[in-house]
């Protein structure tokens, strides 16, 4: 027999400040319109595959529930489609808010070391930062080598045909005014 | 300083705590302190509620005992307690237009965040009053007679009731309803909640009543193109639509129905919500009130080409022998004069079209349910057999609660029937199908005598209750079990799973809209709506009937979502306050009307075109404009335009008005 | 009417066909497209994981860029469509952080930022610049027979995009109808198709991919149209696998809507980019013959 497991949540393991700190955020504070209808979890595509519904994220995260959230692979199976954002009735901006949670857990160190999304989500970003443009061969390159091997190879024969089509050029393009780019942004503070 | 209209003026300020509502926000004391030490301020004091017994008695004592002259409380709006100051004013010994209120709550303390800067406000308020309080003059009302007749507009349940009861205390009434007959939205319900009565056994007697009545006069397949005048004496003009039937020749036998050139009923029956279909010349429903046929003449072979063999009006005439049809009836106005108004124009459904993933419109068996209501009744299309567009029988049926409600996209509101007529549908449809039902809703409302109850007997009678709101209707099916069927898509938000449910059939449970043309009426009437549309009560809890034009009273759903109890509750309450205003006799008008000094009058006559209320006449003897008391509504148009600056209003003087301007800017 | 060109990253990779056939159809209608000089990538849904402030400067350098054009910015991948469009929006009605953006522009030398400059999605300006009636009475192949899923995907009519319903658009269809194709109604019209997870997730990408391609064979259509790079890629290159995993044949040729509107306006056929495809496309054409 399995574990009996005890789910009991004292006031003191849960983080106000961390609910605050949505709020204050932009977009954040319709979180506090919610009425948990869960047309949100209704109409995603994907809150089948999610360890928490969205509804149950949004529910959390008011609620200070830090730990749980930013630790759940539901923030990054959010495809960012927007279909609840469009749909809700409280006008809550759900998807934005999905996105201030992926910030914070990347910053935070607190994504699910093994899950690709956020691995993929650095190194575009990485990559952008250093050419400007995306090469998609690469950065899933780098993303895979970084998690499984294993994968890289058995995606191999896909990335033949795709490259025989001339759809997944090798050559690296930047853009020419890199330097402006890498100063632009380094004027604003952006995660990892 | 100057000493306004020649005595001295000895002014009393009077300050109100309001409970926290001011004392909260606004430093009372400061103020009273700021005032005391006003020119011509005599006393200021403040209390807790002025309102009060004592707080009235404070000002009636000092109007005596230091022989004041002016009085100025500062407290909430005068919506609400201007008319009790100034009968403190009066019993003190003074005329009660020497009283000026001074609103520091709505203006002030609900809407200033920092008590500073709302003390700061108040104070400058209350010295604008001070100096303008000079400037007050002694004045006489008005008394102008009552006419004790009353116009009801709109013959739903709530317009009934209100006429009835204003016609058996003995009052004539003139009622008026834009549809064929009387009966409103109840007349399509088949059962009320919660008890399950019959909705036309228990209406139908009342539009008889209202039908046989000496005292009221029905006026159908009519509306109401103007409304003039003022409390007690407004002039309505009354539209009467033609229906082509000559209404008292009509016995409502059918005959002409059943001899029309089409044998069978070919166009959607507005009364069936397009379910049912009916022929161009139609009795709407059974019991409708007044039982005459009327003629439609979009539809009508008649009218398009004037080459019908006009087999309807023939048998009137050769079998029936009325000869009620008349192809060339045409509109006609009718003007009455009543004393006082009620509004009871009632609500629309939310148009479920506009929620394209709901499906309605697209899926013929998606239906709003007010369908439904036609669906089950058994003088509905189907005689009261649930069957959808394809013939078949439902066998399992999802009622989607809060479709247009409670949703910022559309109606942020809650529409307050929803709950209950959706389990009521559930209910029926279970009991007359066997169908598995579920209701889907967020919140299941049903704070009502009987209603938790009606709830509970719904779960025991096992129709499902899944909280979540649904994101779609669909025919993108995955199991076999869908194949064919409509699915549901939403999260079971008490499992924390999204589930698909597989139904025949989906009842939308549509919310309640203010009607299309209710700015309309309300710019007729000249009375105010929410931002959302509904007629706004004069005060939510104290007022709950009247507007802010006196003699104009609201009832049922024009002023917001109700159910049947409430509504007829509502219509009793606005006939009873009708007739409180017939049974006075006489009303007293404010005088803040316009007032033209002989003098000065050139005679230019600008102002008589200019006057929205016609209330200003030319007296030719004298060449002069003359204002008439009755009718000026003290809109201040005439004095503003007046070449000549003959023309003052009365409380608003240009010296009281430069008065308080001066006085507030002197903070 | 002119149009400043934003191609973004996909439409010189992924989404080479997409590229090559937009030009042909505005070639094709004699409206001139300049590229955007130096774009850079528009800081979509990836980076906005990371940064949201550095994504808003990446697509307002772009939008800085095309200020020293005129006319609109066409945007045709959804993702880079919506997210320029957003940071135009924000800097058009957000004060605060306008100032901000915009002197962090001005630290960087560019210095001028036209605020009336519109983002738009090359389905919005063909629908509602150039106008369906244009179109029709431009139509040298007139697609009859051919049946159509039309797939909007999710981002493209998304908050503050305004140019269509965001649940159940109509655009795309009415354009179809108007190059004579039979359009199919259904109401997996933004349903997402799991593109920016077959390359992390790819059982759940794949399933996404299924589902779309499931419903667009079971409604008898001879092909779906894409209005995005990535939904095309997708669906293309993925539908062996969601073949090979649910046990269904599809072979169902995935078109870009630029595509059938260029082949329409009569221009050649080894110009739209036909021979990028993983799931052969000519049938499609040929069928139409």
């Amino acid at each position: 027999m399995e574990a009996i497991q005890r789910t009991v949540k004292y006031e003191a393991d849960l983080s106000p400040q961390f609910s605050e700190e949505i709020r204050h955020l932009p977009g954040g504070e319709t979180l506090w319109h919610c009425i948990q209808c869960g047309l949100c979890s209704a109409s995603c595509p994907l809150s089948i595959y999610m360890d928490y519904t969205p509804r149950r994220i949004m529910a959390m995260t008011r609620e200070g529930f830090k730990e749980e959230v930013l630790q759940s692979k539901t923030i990054w199976l959010c495809a960012s489609c927007y279909a609840c954002t469009v749909f809700c009735p409280q006008q809550v901006e759900i998807t934005h808010i999905m996105y201030h949670l992926k910030q914070m857990a990347i910053r935070e160190k607190r994504y699910p070391r093994n899950f690709p999304i956020p691995v993929l989500a650095r190194e575009f970003s990485t990559w952008v930062r250093n050419h400007g443009r995306v090469s998609e061969f690469w950065v899933v390159f780098r993303t895979w080598r970084k998690i499984a091997i294993g994968r890289l190879l058995r995606m191999i024969p896909q990335g033949l045909k795709l490259m025989r089509l001339r759809r997944l050029p090798i050559s690296v393009h930047s853009i020419r005014q890199r330097r402006q780019l890498k100063k632009l942004l380094a004027q604003m503070n952006g995660g990892a | 300083m100057k000493q306004g209209n020649g005595t001295v003026p000895r002014i009393g300020v009077y300050v109100c705590h309001c409970g926290t509502n001011i004392a909260g926000n606004v430093d009372v004391k400061a103020v009273v302190d700021f005032a005391s030490k006003l020119p011509g301020v005599v006393v200021a004091r403040e209390y807790k509620y002025m309102c009060s017994d004592p707080g009235q008695s404070l000002i009636k004592n000092d109007i005596r005992e230091k022989n004041l002259n002016r009085v100025i409380v500062a407290s909430c709006s005068p919506h609400l307690h201007e008319h009790t100051f100034r009968h403190a004013t009066l019993e003190g010994g003074q005329n009660p237009y020497l009283f000026h209120m001074v609103n520091i709550r709505e203006q002030v303390s609900w809407v200033t965040e920092d008590k500073m800067s709302a003390t700061e406000k108040a104070k400058a308020l209350v010295e604008a009053a001070v100096y303008r309080v000079r400037y007050h003059e002694a004045l006489e009302t008005k008394e102008v007679p009552v006419n004790p007749d009353v116009l009801i507009i709109g013959g739903g349940i709530a317009g009934i009731t209100a006429a009835l009861t204003l016609a058996n205390a003995g009052k004539k009434v003139y009622l008026v309803e834009r549809d064929y007959s009387i009966g409103g939205h109840m007349a399509k319900f088949d059962k009320t909640f919660p008890t399950l009565d019959c909705a036309s056994c228990i209406l139908t007697p009342k539009m008889t009543a209202v039908k046989d009545h000496p005292n009221i006069h029905l006026f159908t397949y009519s509306e109401i193109l103007e409304i003039d005048g003022y409390v007690g004496n407004f002039t309505a003009r009354i539209l009467k639509k033609p229906r082509y039937v000559i209404e008292d020749r009509c016995i409502g036998c059918y005959v002409c129905v059943e001899h029309c050139v089409y044998k069978t009923p070919k166009f959607p029956s507005e009364f069936d919500e397009g379910l049912g279909l009916r022929k161009p010349v139609f009795i709407p429903f059974p019991q409708a009130v007044p039982l005459i046929a009327a003629i439609d003449p979009e539809t009508c072979i008649e009218f398009k080409s004037h080459r019908c063999k006009k087999t309807c009006q023939e048998a009137c005439r050769d079998l029936v022998g009325r000869d009620a049809i008349d192809f060339t009836q045409r509109e006609e106005v009718v003007e009455v004069q009543v004393g006082a108004i009620i509004v009871a124009t009632g609500f629309k459904t939310f148009d479920a079209r506009r929620i394209p993933e709901y499906g309605y419109g697209r899926y013929p068996n998606v239906y709003t349910s007010l369908e439904i209501e036609r669906l089950v009744n058994s003088s509905g299309p189907t005689g009261g057999e649930i069957v959808m567009r394809d013939g078949r029988k439902p066998r399992r049926v999802g009622i989607i609660h809060c479709v247009g409600s409670r949703d910022r996209n559309f109606n942020p509101w809650c529409s307050r029937v929803c709950c209950m007529y959706s389990l009521k549908l559930a209910h029926l449809v279970r009991e007359r199908t066997g169908a598995e039902v579920y209701n889907f809703y967020i919140d299941i409302r049903t704070p009502g005598k009987g209603y938790e109850e009606f709830y509970e007997k719904l779960m025991q009678e096992g129709v499902h209750f899944i909280r979540g709101k649904v994101a779609e209707v669909t025919d993108w099916t995955i199991t076999p079990e869908e194949t064919g069927k409509l699915v549901i898509r939403v999260e079971d938000s008490l499992v924390g799973v999204v589930r698909r449910i597989p139904v025949d059939m989906v009842i939308l449970s549509v919310g309640l809209e203010p009607r299309d043309d209710a700015e309309e009426v309300r710019r007729q009437l000249n009375i105010s709506c929410s931002s959302e549309g509904w007629f706004l009560e004069r005060h939510p809890k104290l007022a709950p009937v009247s507007t802010f034009t006196d003699g104009i009273f609201i009832a049922g759903a024009c002023q917001g979502p109700k159910d049947i109890p409430d509504t007829v509750a509502q219509a009793g309450a606005a006939a009873a306050e009708a007739l409180a205003l017939i049974d006075r006799g006489s009303v007293e008008l404010e005088p803040n009307i316009a007032v033209i000094d002989e003098q000065k009058c050139s005679g230019c006559h600008v102002c008589i075109a200019l006057c929205p209320y016609s209330a200003i006449a030319f007296n030719e003897e004298k060449n002069v404009a003359v204002i008439n008391e009755a009718l000026c509504k003290g809109c201040g148009v005439c004095v503003g335009t007046c070449p000549s600056k003959a023309i003052t209003q009365q409380l608003f003087t240009d010296e009281e008005l430069l008065a308080e301007i001066e006085g507030v800017l002197l903070v | 009417m002119a149009y400043v060109y934003y191609p973004g990253c996909s439409l010189k990779g992924t989404g080479v066909s997409y590229e090559k056939s937009l030009l042909a159809t505005f070639k094709r209608l004699n409206i001139p497209l300049q590229e955007l000089d130096d774009w850079n990538c528009c800081g979509a849904t990836s980076y906005m994981s990371i940064s949201e402030e550095q994504a808003l400067l990446l697509s307002a350098r772009n939008l800085a860029l095309a200020s020293e054009n005129d006319g609109d910015i066409i945007a045709p991948c959804s993702a880079c469509y919506m997210i320029l469009n957003r940071t135009a929006n924000i800097l058009r009605d957000d004060r605060t952080l306008r100032q901000k953006i915009v002197e962090k522009l001005k630290n960087v030398g560019l210095e001028h930022l036209n605020l009336s400059v519109r983002v738009r999605h090359p389905l919005d300006v063909l629908v509602n610049d150039v106008g369906l009636d244009t179109i029709r009475s431009a139509v040298v192949n007139k697609l009859t027979g051919l049946r159509v899923f039309p797939y909007y995907g999710c981002l493209i009519v998304r908050p503050g995009n305004g140019f269509d319903h965001p649940t159940y658009p109509t655009s795309l269809d009415r354009l179809l109808e108007a190059l004579g194709c039979e359009v199919i109604d259904h109401p997996l019209k933004t349903r997402c198709c799991g593109g920016s997870l077959t390359g992390t997730l790819e059982e759940v990408g794949v399933r996404l991919v299924y589902i779309l391609l499931k419903e667009a064979k079971k409604r008898g259509a001879h092909t779906l149209a894409t209005l995005c790079a990535l939904c095309q890629f997708n669906l293309d290159v993925y539908q062996e696998k969601a073949a090979r995993k649910y046990n269904e044949a599809f072979d169902f040729p995935i078109l870009f809507f630029t595509q059938l509107v260029a082949f329409a306006l009569g221009a050649n056929p080894r110009d739209i980019g036909l021979e990028h495809h993983f799931v052969p496309a000519e049938q499609v054409f040929e069928m139409v013959r």
